[in-house]
């Protein structure tokens, strides 16, 4: 708001249009050590590692939890009847073949009952909805939060999704994805490792 | 020598003032603000939401002395404070109480506002500062949850920062970001710490300066809806205004006092009151292997949860698909011009393919955004000609009320296991929801209004 008659002076302007750039970039520049402050720190990165699991003492329909990378995962022993709802259930799931890429099943699982050996199940126990821990619902039928023709699987009691006992995600539910089938590999008949399939 | 500033004061108030504008600003916002006199039960919301702003400031302050934001002692913490600090357990109980009242009186404040048009012209500011206050105290509110390190702090707060995931293409890394590790961990909780207890509170401050100084500069409304500035005595005071200072700052003494009584009862009485402030499944140490077969979010958030809960694909295909259909051909006959036209239904039908193409939890998430975001919008969506709800068309009082009712029964919804029936429900008041503020530039115009008066209705007590 200037009422000098002066004429502007051109090649200050620049100056100070050039000072407010550079002021601005270094501003900027700032900012990156603070946001980058927020990622996760090498320890986090380095708690990754692959775990064991000892299958030896579990009994068909045992479910077992165990931690990797912060996350559970569970290996369920599938009794013969669990196994046997999978072709039922193959109709009424969004990802039958487990074909979605958005979290991609290993080559080793993608088949109808989702895992190595079909006996036990191994998948990440998150629902990739919001991130709950599903829990087990392997009773048929007989539970408010569930339709009436429930042959067993998992409920995740957040936001209602259900899976059937291969971890497949059913149609029209909130989860778009069935449960993420972690890298794993046997060690021996008795030992799973979790977070690790590379055939060494 | 500078000219010194001439001041009517003397003594030391005269040696401020010379130097600090302290008496002007006490005429300005206090004895010489001039607030209609016509206030009814409404306006005390304003004052006790400031009432819990201090509340909830200074119990925090006294509580960050005995917590520890760490995953391994946060949860005993509180525990201790609770237990073993004298007095402990009434500052904790009255800020985890305190926050439930906090969201109480700002949703009373907010459809305060709604009813006798508060947001409309000139105080479009007041009400966006406000809703940037909600969104800040939401924000506030979240994180605070987290910091006892219980089951349901983890497992809310597991989920809240997924939701960030959804968004395509960043949002994996996004909530990682967030996160600060790849489950909510050490790393989140001391975060959320260092927001809740200064960067968000120094926000919400700046922005209730803001939300009075706007105030302030425009005037207060009253619940007739008129201008009392329009009105004015040969001094230039309005005619129907009265100093807030003594009149409103007595008057609001008796809102407080009434209203301490109700928290002080819910305070010693029931301070979680029953599962709804404080989550039983809180009281148990935060488990990252094992989500409670139950979660939900505390009530103040409830209606936005099933908000998000509501969003199927079924819902976008057979409810939200043809609502934009319709929405967007109703924009067609009649609206003011080719280019809300043209945005109206580009946006109607870029939304309709997205739900088409991107999963439905991307859109839930969207959707519980917009129920929030679509607040701002108000001051320019309501088209009635009259602010205040008495002059408009008595049939307004049901649009009004079914809202109400369909946000406390979203928020009921959102409190209980989802069933079937709870997604019918959620789905049919999500769906209402939206209609009430996408269609109010039709219906807030329909129907016959009343006159308004010259001065506001007012009869001495």
């Amino acid at each position: 708001m200037s009422d000098s008659s002066k004429p502007v002076d051109s090649s200050r302007r620049t100056a100070i249009g050039l000072t407010c750039a550079a002021g601005a970039v270094g501003g900027a520049a700032v900012a990156i050590p603070f946001v980058s402050s927020f990622a996760p720190s090498e320890r986090a990165k380095a708690a990754g590692a692959p775990v064991e699991v000892d299958i030896s003492t579990m009994q068909p329909g045992d479910l077992k939890r165990v931690e990797w990378r912060g996350k559970p995962v569970w290996v369920v022993r599938r009794t013969e009847e669990m196994l046997g709802t999978l072709e039922k259930t193959a109709p009424k799931v969004a990802d039958p073949d487990s074909l979605r890429t958005a979290f991609p099943t290993p080559d080793y699982a993608r088949n109808p009952h989702r895992s190595i050996k079909p006996e036990y199940l191994v998948v990440v126990g998150i629902c990739l909805h919001l991130g709950c821990s599903p829990i087990e619902k392997f009773e048929a039928g007989g539970d408010p939060s569930l339709p009436d023709d429930w042959v067993g699987g998992f409920l995740c009691p957040c936001h209602g999704s259900t899976f059937d006992f291969a971890g497949r995600v059913y149609k029209n539910k909130p989860a778009p994805d069935n449960l993420e089938v972690p890298p794993h590999m046997y060690l021996s008949e008795s030992k799973i490792l979790v977070g690790d399939d590379s055939k060494a | 020598m500078a000219q010194e500033k001439q001041v009517e004061t003397t003594g030391l108030l005269g040696w401020i003032d010379q130097r600090f504008p302290l008496t002007a600003n006490w005429k300005a916002h206090l004895s010489e603000y001039y607030a209609p006199k016509n206030f009814n039960f409404w306006y005390f919301f304003g004052s006790l939401a400031m009432l819990m702003l201090v509340l909830q400031i200074v119990t925090g302050i006294f509580l960050t002395m005995h917590y520890k934001p760490d995953a391994a002692l946060a949860f005993a913490s509180v525990e201790y404070i609770m237990r073993d600090v004298p007095w402990g357990w009434l500052i904790r109980y009255m800020h985890s109480t305190g926050a439930s009242a906090f969201f109480f009186v700002v949703y009373l404040h907010m459809f305060r506002g709604l009813i006798y048009g508060s947001y409309r012209k000139p105080r479009e500011l007041v009400w966006i500062f406000g809703c940037l206050i909600f969104l800040a105290l939401m924000a506030e509110a979240f994180m605070g949850y987290l910091l006892p390190w219980g089951q349901m702090s983890y497992w809310g707060a597991q989920v809240i920062v997924n939701l960030f995931a959804a968004i395509p293409f960043i949002g994996p890394e996004l909530s990682l970001w967030i996160r600060g590790d790849y489950v909510v961990s050490d790393a989140t909780l001391t975060r959320f710490f260092a927001f809740h207890v200064i960067a968000v509170p120094l926000v919400l401050l700046g922005l209730v300066a803001a939300h009075i100084l706007a105030l302030h500069e425009v005037g207060s409304g009253n619940p007739d809806g008129i201008e009392i500035k329009e009105k004015k005595d040969a001094n230039g005071i309005p005619l129907d205004g009265i100093p807030f200072h003594p009149y409103y700052t007595v008057h609001d003494i008796l809102g407080v006092s009434v209203f301490l009584m109700a928290f002080s009862a819910i305070l010693f009485f029931a301070p979680e009151f029953g599962g709804y402030f404080l989550e039983y499944n809180n009281f148990v140490p935060a488990d990252p292997l094992v989500t409670p077969s139950h979660i939900a979010p505390v009530w103040y958030f409830t209606p936005y949860y099933s908000i998000l809960r509501a969003v199927t694909d079924d819902f976008l295909l057979y409810w939200m698909i043809p609502f934009l259909v319709l929405f967007a051909l109703l924009a067609l006959v009649s609206a003011r011009n080719n280019i809300t036209r043209l945005i109206t239904v580009g946006a109607c039908g870029a939304l309709i393919l997205g739900f088409l193409v991107v999963d439905a939890k991307f859109w839930g998430v969207v959707a519980m955004g917009a129920a929030v975001m679509i607040l701002f919008a108000l001051p320019w969506i309501d088209n009635s000609p009259v602010r205040s709800i008495r002059y408009r068309p008595g049939w307004h009082w049901y649009v009004y009320g079914l809202f109400v009712v369909v946000f406390i029964v979203l928020g009921f919804f959102g409190t209980k296991a989802p069933s079937p029936a709870n997604a019918l429900f959620s789905q049919i008041g999500t769906l209402l929801y939206f209609a009430f503020f996408m269609l109010m530039p039709w219906w807030s115009k329909m129907g016959k209004f009343k006159p308004v008066p010259d001065r506001v209705t007012f009869a001495a007590h």
